[in-house]
C-alpha cells in the first residue's frame, strides 16, 4: 500500500435525550448483574436471595436520590409505564374525591394519554393548563385548576425534555396540596440532569436518559398516595412478571454517578449550550426556543424558517453529527410537535440538542461548523432566497 | 372552528394562497413568496390541508412582523379535503 485512508472521524452524538449512550459504570453493573443477577429475585434459593438483594439495593439507592423512603420506590418496565401507572392508579384511588385531570399542555404524550384515558373512564375530563412562548405553564393558571371542584390528579413535568424550560413544579405543589390533589411531577427530561425538588406526591423517571439502559422506568409515589392499580390482579401490579434485575442495578448504580458530577457537569453543559443557543442566532432566520434560563442544563432547541427538519437532519447525519428534532412533517409524522405547537412557535425545521457526560467542546464546534451550510443548503433545494 | 363560513378577515382577503396538499413548509414559502409582492396592508388567506401550517403561518407572521387575524377548520361539503383557512394582515412597512 502506498498510502492509508484516514481513520473516518468518530460520531458526534448530539441527541442523547431520553436515550443516552451508557454510561460506563451502567455498563460495568449491567455486566456484574448478570452474573450475580439473572436469577428471579423472588425464589428462595441463594441465587434468588442474591437477586433479591440487587433489586433492593436498586431501589434504596434510587429512593436515597430522590428522598424518598425505599418503599415509596418501585421499578417498572420503562418510564411511560410508569407514566401510565401513576397516572391510572392515582385518578382510580381519589375517583370519590374527583374525576378530573388536570395537565400542563406540554407534559409527554404518555401523560396527555393516560390522563384522558383516565378522565374517560370515571366520567371526568383532561383539563389542558396553557404554556408560554418559553414552554412554562401559567402557574396561576394551573393553581386554579387544581383548586376546582372535582379534580382526581394534575400532572406537571419538572421540565420540558423537548425545549428545556424548567416548570414551576414547587408552586403548583404547594398549590395542590392546599386543595389536597395528588401531584404527579414527569422528572423523566431532568433527574440526573438538574435537582429535582421534593415537590411532589408521584414522580416518573427515565434511566435511559442518564445512561442506564432502556427497559426499565422508576416510579415513586408517597405514603400518602393512594394507588388503586388498574390492571389485571398480579403480585407485581406495577411491573407484571418482575422487572429486569441487572437493568434496575445499572440503572441505580449510573444515578448515584451522575448525582455525583451533577454540579460540575451542569457548569460545564451549561456553558456548551449557551455557546450553540448564541451561535445559531448568526444563521438567518432562527427561533431558539425554550427559556433562556430557567432550563435544563444540557438541552438546546431551535427552529429554521423554511427548512426541511428531515431534509437537514439528513444534511448532519451525513456530515457524522446526530441530532434530534420535533419536526412536522418527517417520514415518521405529519403532526407537528404539540410542544411546540402548544409554544406557538415554528413548527417545522426543528433541531434538538442533548448533551451528554460524553460530549466534548469539539463536538459542539463540529456541529457549529457545519450547520450554517447545511442550513443554506436545505434552503437553497427549497428555493426560498430573499424571502 | 368547523363553521363553514368565512369570517370577517378571511371574507375582505384580497389574495388567496391555495396551499392544499402540500407539506410544510411549503405553505409558508408560498405564502411569503406572495407576500413579497404584495403591499401593505393586504389581507392575504392561505388554504392548507398540512396540520403544522395552521401554527406555522402565525408563528412566519410573528418573525416578519405581520398579524395573523383568523383561523379556520374548514370541512367542505364537496368531499374535498379537511383544511385550515389562516388569514394574514401584512405588515405596514
Amino acid at each position: 500500500m502506498t498510502h492509508t485512508t484516514p481513520p473516518a472521524p468518530a460520531r458526534v452524538r448530539l441527541d442523547n435525550g431520553g436515550r443516552a449512550p451508557w454510561h460506563p459504570l451502567a455498563r460495568q453493573a449491567f455486566l456484574q448483574a448478570l452474573d450475580d443477577g439473572w436469577a428471579d429475585p423472588r425464589r428462595l434459593h441463594t441465587e434468588g436471595r442474591r437477586a433479591a438483594a440487587l433489586l433492593d439495593g436498586a431501589r434504596e439507592a434510587a429512593a436515597a436520590v430522590l428522598g424518598a423512603r425505599t418503599e415509596e420506590v418501585r421499578f417498572t418496565h420503562s418510564h411511560p409505564t410508569a407514566l401510565h401507572a401513576a397516572v391510572l392508579a392515582a385518578a382510580a384511588g381519589r375517583r370519590r374525591a374527583g374525576v378530573d385531570v388536570v395537565v400542563g399542555a406540554v407534559e409527554r404524550a404518555a401523560v396527555l394519554h393516560a390522563a384522558q384515558a383516565a378522565a374517560t373512564m370515571h366520567g371526568g375530563r383532561r383539563v389542558d393548563v396553557a404554556v408560554d412562548r418559553f414552554g412554562r405553564v401559567d402557574a396561576q393558571a394551573m393553581t386554579d385548576a387544581v383548586a376546582s371542584p372535582g379534580v382526581a390528579l394534575a400532572a406537571l413535568q419538572h421540565a420540558n425534555g423537548e425545549v428545556g424550560t424548567l416548570q414551576p413544579v414547587e408552586q403548583v405543589h404547594a398549590a395542590a396540596r392546599t386543595a389536597g390533589v395528588p401531584l404527579l411531577v414527569d422528572a423523566g427530561a431532568s433527574l440526573g440532569h438538574a435537582a429535582v425538588p421534593p415537590a411532589w406526591d408521584l414522580l416518573a423517571a427515565d434511566p435511559a436518559d442518564w445512561g442506564a439502559p432502556a427497559g426499565v422506568g422508576v416510579l415513586a409515589a408517597r405514603e400518602r398516595v393512594r394507588l388503586v392499580p388498574t390492571g389485571p390482579e398480579d403480585p407485581e401490579p406495577w411491573a407484571p412478571g418482575g422487572v429486569s434485575v441487572p437493568a434496575a442495578f445499572a440503572a441505580a448504580v449510573a444515578l448515584q454517578a451522575v448525582e455525583a458530577d451533577r454540579v460540575a457537569e451542569d457548569a460545564r453543559r451549561r456553558a456548551l449550550v449557551d455557546r450553540v443557543r448564541g451561535a445559531v442566532t448568526t444563521i438567518p432566520d432562527v427561533e431558539v426556543v425554550g427559556d433562556p434560563d430557567a432550563r435544563l442544563p444540557h438541552v438546546a432547541t431551535f427552529s429554521f424558517l423554511y427548512v426541511d427538519g428531515e431534509a437537514l437532519l439528513t444534511e448532519l447525519d451525513r456530515a457524522g453529527i446526530g441530532v434530534g428534532s420535533g419536526s412536522a412533517c418527517t417520514a415518521s409524522t405529519l403532526e407537528p410537535s404539540h410542544v411546540l405547537a402548544a409554544m406557538g412557535v415554528l413548527t417545522h425545521g426543528n433541531v434538538r440538542i442533548a448533551l451528554d457526560r460524553s460530549t466534548t467542546e469539539q463536538d459542539v464546534d463540529r456541529l457549529l461548523a457545519v450547520l450554517p451550510d447545511a442550513v443554506a443548503r436545505v434552503r437553497e433545494m427549497l428555493g426560498v432566497g430573499g424571502l | 372552528m368547523t363553521d363553514a363560513r368565512p369570517d370577517a378577515t378571511e371574507f375582505n382577503a384580497t389574495e388567496v394562497v391555495d396551499a392544499r396538499g402540500l407539506r410544510c413548509p411549503l405553505p409558508v414559502i408560498r405564502l411569503a413568496a406572495r407576500a413579497r409582492d404584495l403591499p401593505a396592508g393586504t389581507l392575504v388567506v392561505v388554504l392548507s390541508t398540512d396540520p403544522a401550517a395552521r401554527h406555522d403561518v402565525p408563528a412566519w407572521a410573528r418573525m416578519r412582523g405581520h398579524v395573523t387575524t383568523g383561523e379556520r377548520h374548514v370541512v367542505p361539503d364537496d368531499g374535498s379535503p379537511e383544511h385550515w383557512a389562516l388569514t394574514v394582515r401584512l405588515r405596514a412597512s
